[in-house]
């Protein structure tokens, strides 16, 4: 009965998200259509705990982080443009062709867009630079307790070395952009949604 | 002033008497005496075959009035928003690893890109969460319930919509719980007389015959068509029948075809009542609701009934809670422990002519029955599997899933590992290590490998 929703959203929202993000229109009333069947407490928005009842994220090692990125700093609640903002992020890159426009900013499905939403995920606190605790806590999110301290620390240590370029013993922006340059990170960050 | 008013009076009570009578002789002609003796007219297929046409018909006027307004009609896909690759953990980092750079490392900051992409796809469709809520139609069955394109409705089909609400509310809901009422009613005190009788084949005679036939009413009173496969296979005495749950409805239409001994918890009011006066014709497996919780109770009165060959094959639904139909859930290993022969049955609904599924989180029993008495009808398809015994060398789980896997495939429906109980409760941590674990593996396992290297 939650699809009932698509009649909710009006055309000029549609157009609105369509130029944003650059999913098609067939798209967007899915994706309301999901947004709404996930928003158990019905009043246009999701919380955490909507997030967390879908038993695959919650068995996902960094359910919470993916959770996290959709939250705006500082709250609780995201509504359906901001879901679709996110979502944005994996659309394929292959599909901007279509609709090229000169004048407008760099689509949010751009490879340096992706490289940023995986940046975040490290960077807990939102300071632009990856930090020795903040890689480890992530490295503990990912193995559970299957690894020593120890062994994770040597990885994460490993990892920064190799990474770090101006000393600072943390990994910035540009640096995590040079350590992955030859992934394909289009292919390995977009999801194929079907028209 | 009286004179007037007499002849008019008395008119509507001859109107009223004989519309009464013809009412009441329409519905034993054509309705229970059919049910006495199983036998059908075959009214309720043509009525589907008028119906399927009309649906058709109202699908297309959308179409054409979303096309003249120059939108688009929002249509369900069945084959889901997104495309997934089903590829393991392993092979996933393994394939990304091998892309990047030429020397392995232990840990690539690109495996993160494995977890956040599968995080974000099951935000976008999961393969739980959606087996919780009523199956999406492509065609528009003049039910508003499962209306999405309201404002793509003409003139017409809204006449055509308001006919339908009028026949259904009007006729077929009031004729409906006339008739459950009835089926109900006669259960009751049938199985009440004939549990005066002394214990013997006279009893179990009439008391199946009893049953079937307070089910067949009842089954009628759903507008219930039911197509059963395989009959030859049907439960025998002395084993247990599984199906797939979708509604309490399942049991009447089990019922309706064979004799089972029900299980369940024993409930007040009106429930109770039934269960009560049914277990005196019968032997039916009723629990208090503290015994539930003790599972050595339950399988040692279950094996019991089993042991005993005069007794029906006991009917269980493993699933333990009520699924959409699209999808067979975790059956719980308890009915698969107890050794006997199991026979399973798998139950599909056709949901273009009512949806079956009751979202009990979302509406209680009254609101449900409600809603599937003021349906169209409610089709489905039944088929009974070849009896399944439990191997030597497998488990009671490894058996459940394999005849989880039988009722599925003949009931075209998808096999899912996940427990229905996901419906209320959170999933269990142990899930979420295991994916930490097969991770770490991927990390160790490949610093091993380099180490042996240089």
């Amino acid at each position: 009965m939650g699809s009932r929703a698509s009649s909710l959203l009006r055309e000029e929202d549609i157009e609105e998200i369509k130029k944003e993000t650059g999913f098609s229109h067939s798209q967007i009333t899915r994706l309301y259509s999901r947004f709404h069947s996930l928003d158990k407490g019905e009043n246009g928005a999701l919380s955490r705990e909507d997030f967390q009842r879908i038993p695959e994220l919650a068995i996902n090692p960094l359910g919470d982080r993916i959770i996290n990125a959709f939250f705006p700093e500082g709250e609780d609640q995201v509504n359906f443009r901001g879901f679709m903002r996110t979502l944005a992020h994996f659309r394929p890159v292959e599909d901007n062709e279509k609709n090229k426009d000169p004048n407008a900013g760099e689509p949010l499905n751009s490879r340096t867009n992706k490289l940023l939403f995986a940046f975040r995920l490290y960077d807990l606190d939102r300071d632009d630079k990856i930090s020795r605790d903040e890689l480890l806590q992530v490295l503990r999110m990912m193995v559970g307790v299957n690894i020593s301290d120890e062994q994770l620390g040597s990885i994460a240590d490993r990892t920064i070395q190799e990474a770090d370029t101006n000393g600072d013993m943390c990994i910035s922006f540009s640096e995590f952009i040079k350590v992955l340059e030859k992934v394909d990170v289009e292919q390995k960050m977009s999801i194929r949604f079907l028209h | 002033m009286d004179s007037y008013l007499f002849p008019f009076d008395n008119l509507l009570c001859m109107l009223l008497g004989i519309s009464f009578t013809v009412w009441i002789t329409l519905l034993l002609v054509f309705i229970i005496v059919p049910a006495i003796f199983g036998l059908s007219f075959g009214i309720r297929r043509l009525y589907m075959k008028t119906l399927l046409k009309i649906f058709e018909w109202a699908t297309l006027r959308m179409e054409r009035g979303a096309r003249e307004k120059n939108q688009h009609l929002y249509k369900p896909y069945s084959n889901g928003i997104i495309a997934k690759e089903p590829a393991s953990l392993e092979q996933e980092i393994q394939e990304m690893r091998r892309s990047g750079q030429g020397g392995e490392p232990e840990f690539d900051m690109s495996d993160i890109f494995y977890f956040c992409r599968r995080g974000v796809e099951s935000i976008v469709d999961d393969e739980v969460t959606k087996r919780f809520t009523a199956e999406e139609l492509e065609s528009w069955n003049l039910l508003t319930r499962s209306n999405y394109n309201f404002n793509h409705v003409s003139a017409r089909l809204t006449v055509l919509w308001g006919l339908g609400v009028l026949i259904r509310y009007g006729l077929l809901l009031p004729l409906r719980v006339t008739l459950a009422f009835t089926g109900v009613g006669l259960l009751v005190v049938l199985t009440s007389i004939i549990g005066l009788l002394p214990n013997g084949r006279m009893k179990n005679l009439l008391s199946q015959k009893a049953h079937l036939m307070c089910y067949r009413i009842c089954v009628r009173a759903l507008t219930a068509i039911i197509t059963y496969h395989d009959s030859e296979n049907k439960p025998k005495n002395g084993g247990i029948c599984v199906a797939n749950h979708t509604s309490p409805i399942d049991v009447i239409i089990l019922a309706s075809d064979g004799c089972y001994a029900m299980v369940g918890q024993v409930h007040g009011g009106l429930m109770g009542v039934i269960q009560r006066s049914m277990v005196k014709a019968c032997p039916h497996i009723w629990f208090e609701r503290s015994e539930v919780k003790d599972r050595h109770l339950v399988a040692k009165r279950l094996s019991d009934h089993v042991a005993d060959q005069t007794k029906l094959p006991i009917l269980i639904f493993p699933e333990g809670t009520c699924i959409n139909n699209t999808s067979v859930m975790m059956f719980k290993k308890g009915s698969f422990e107890i050794g006997c022969t199991v026979y399973p049955v798998a139950i599909k609904y056709d949901p273009r002519f009512g949806d079956a599924f009751w979202n009990s989180s979302k509406f209680g029993m009254v609101n449900y029955l409600l809603h599937m008495m003021s349906s169209w009808a409610i089709v489905c398809s039944v088929w009974y599997l070849p009896p399944m015994r439990r191997e030597e060398d497998e488990d009671a789980v490894q058996f459940a899933n394999r005849v989880k896997a039988a009722i599925a495939r003949k009931g075209g429906l998808v096999d899912l590992l996940w427990d229905g109980g996901l419906k209320r409760e959170k999933v269990k941590d142990v899930f979420k290590e295991e994916q930490q674990r097969l991770y770490s593996k991927v990390l160790v396992g490949g610093g091993s490998e380099d180490r042996s290297r240089s």
